[in-house]
């Protein structure tokens, strides 16, 4: 039972790869996006909104079959990635990533939308009145106060991107090696007669995997507040 | 430095409508609290924006509504302390002293080191600590610090001591009047405390409803009590140049020389010698037409009556010269009545010891000479 099978380190290795990057490259522009709609008013702010919300709202599957839409190779999007650069990125990890990105994002620019908000506007002023201009302020202001949100905003985006499985299905189907995360992998397994076994290793495996990110995420978060304490 | 201002701004549902000059020195911008006074120092700052006017310092234009000209806060070189501190809550002490210094080059004139300000506002025990661990008084003073340290030619205080209660305020005073004089950086202090501008400020504008009622030294303005009642301080009363002769221990009373006699005050801590003005409210002084016997008022002096300013209130101020000062004194309009009192009277003026305070004595400033920029402002139109 400790030891683990070559599919389910590919499983894990999978997810892990997969919700990271979709995180990870998605985050600066949650952040922007977080900021636009904290402290700036423009034409088309509500839609911008509403468009970043459309993932918590719709079934994952439509949002899948759009990304398929727009991303597939046919699509106008996915069409110009492979004829400038060469990309895919339907039918790959890094579609999966895609998916689980965008399915992420509401969570991510809620998190850190709301903690931009709590700033105090007024330790803004105070910088500039010390000679920081508009990017400075937010680099040495700003986005150290956001701390808290942007942990916060991390962690449930990763939780999602890792528990991501209608719009990846969708999207980029399940492709061994490839797009084969926990969850679709152990689809897979109850799909087939006598493999009980194998998908309850994989649930336990997930639970183990979501217990450490969530004690890994309230340690920095711990950390986070102590530092920004009386904020 | 000169400072000139000149904007309007509409803020519903009132208008800001200023034209002032501002010497060297500390020049208190006073009024009561909805005046307008903030949206000055924030139009000053660059946080603010008016609708048109001209704001220019040493002869460098920082806002013009006519030229086009806006200097953003961050390349006015205007340092700002403001009534709640507004410390970065991320930041050590030291980090927040160091944030305006790492941003600005210094002024041509030299400005203060970080040794300076840590020393004069006595808060090198802080350095490592981080903001929510400091008392009132502390953050305001390192607020004062950073903003010095950022190399301002200018620096704007908003009532930074409104949010101390009465005690950790008299602990900031001293220092201000520290870096008055240490570091000659011309300060415009934002207050509605006659008590604090007296302490503080050589200059003072008066603001009542968005506009400038009066300017010039404090002396001066304090000196007229409808002016620093309209400003909405009803301690309103003279201001006076005095001396200090004599402090007798046994009693813990001071007696100051003045223009018309000496002064007895219950105030500890004069050393003699020094030049202080004191501040007597006008309704701590009252009048008789004979003098009085067997009372235990110390302070009695023989006058006459200049002014009697009724204005149909129960209360009327009276000017009363003694010597070469004036006295005012408050008192009620029955009291004139019955007293028979006009101009030319002759009265004796009764002032309780215990009526001037600590608060009530300031110092008396070395005020530079009034230049052309002190008789331009105007009452503004």
């Amino acid at each position: 039972m400790l030891s683990l099978s070559p599919l389910e380190i590919e499983a894990v290795r999978l997810s892990l790869k997969v919700s990271l990057w979709a995180v990870g490259v998605s985050l600066p522009l949650g952040i922007a996006v977080a900021w636009l709609l904290a402290r700036r008013d423009f034409p088309g702010k509500t839609i911008l909104d509403a468009l970043i919300h459309l993932p918590l709202v719709l079934p994952p599957v439509v949002i899948g079959y759009l990304l398929l839409l727009a991303l597939g190779r046919r699509g106008p999007v996915g069409g110009w990635l492979y004829d400038t650069f060469g990309i895919t990125v339907a039918f790959s990890w890094q579609g999966a990533a895609v998916a689980a990105a965008v399915m992420a994002f509401p969570l991510m620019v809620r998190a850190i939308r709301l903690s931009i908000e709590a700033i105090d506007t007024r330790l803004e002023q105070a910088a500039r009145t010390l000679g920081a201009g508009p990017l400075d302020v937010f680099f040495s202001v700003t986005l150290p106060l956001t701390g808290s949100g942007i942990v916060v905003g991390v962690i449930l985006a990763f939780a999602r991107a890792l528990g991501e499985f209608g719009a990846t299905i969708t999207f980029v189907s399940a492709i061994p090696g490839e797009t084969t995360t926990l969850p679709i992998a152990l689809y897979g397994l109850a799909q087939v007669p006598g493999q009980e076994g194998s998908a309850i290793r994989l649930v336990v495996l997930s639970v183990v995997i979501a217990f450490a990110a969530m004690f890994l995420s309230e340690i920095v978060a711990r950390r986070v507040r102590r530092r920004i304490a009386g904020a | 430095m000169t400072l000139l201002v000149d904007i309007r701004k509409t803020l519903s549902p009132f208008v800001i409508d200023v034209r002032f000059g501002s010497p060297d020195g500390v020049t208190a911008l006073f009024g009561k609290s909805g005046a307008g006074k903030t949206s000055i120092v924030q139009a000053l700052a660059g946080l603010l924006t008016p609708d048109s006017g001209r704001i220019e310092i040493d002869g460098e234009t920082l806002y013009d509504s006519a030229g086009g000209i806006d200097v953003p806060p961050e390349d006015r070189r205007i340092g700002y302390v403001f009534q709640d501190a507004r410390l970065f809550p991320h930041m050590n002490v030291r980090r927040n002293l160091e944030y305006g210094s790492r941003r600005n080059r210094p002024t041509a004139t030299g400005n203060p080191s970080f040794a300076d300000v840590v020393d004069v506002l006595d808060i090198g025990d802080l350095l490592a600590r981080q903001p929510h661990r400091l008392s009132g008084g502390e953050r305001q003073r390192v607020a004062i610090g950073r903003a010095l340290l950022s190399a301002p030619r200018l620096l704007l205080m908003d009532e930074p001591l409104a949010a101390l209660d009465a005690d950790r305020k008299w602990e900031i005073i001293p220092f201000i009047d520290r870096i008055r004089r240490e570091f000659r950086t011309p300060i415009v202090y934002v207050s509605h405390a006659v008590d604090e501008i007296l302490q503080i400020a050589d200059t003072m504008v008066v603001i009542v409803d968005g506009g400038v009622a009066a300017a010039g030294p404090v002396d001066d303005i304090m000196n007229r009590p409808d002016l620093v009642r309209a400003a909405g301080d009803g301690n309103a009363g003279s201001v006076i140049p005095v001396r200090v002769e004599r402090f007798d221990d046994a009693y813990g009373i001071a007696a100051l020389s003045f223009d018309g006699g000496e002064f007895q005050v219950a105030a500890p801590g004069l050393k003699s010698g020094d030049r202080l003005r004191i501040r007597v409210r006008a309704r701590d002084v009252s009048l008789a037409t004979s003098r009085p016997r067997d009372v235990s008022v110390l302070n009695i002096f023989d006058g006459i009556v200049g002014t009697v300013s009724d204005g149909g209130q129960p209360q009327v101020d009276i000017s009363v010269k003694v010597g070469g000062a004036v006295i005012w004194s408050q008192i009620t309009r029955k009291s004139l009545d019955e007293l028979g009192l006009s101009a030319g009277s002759k009265v004796f003026a009764m002032v309780k010891a215990v009526a001037i305070d600590r608060p009530a004595v300031g110092p008396q400033n070395d005020r530079p000479a009034v230049g052309p920029q002190n008789d331009r402002p105007a009452v503004g139109p």
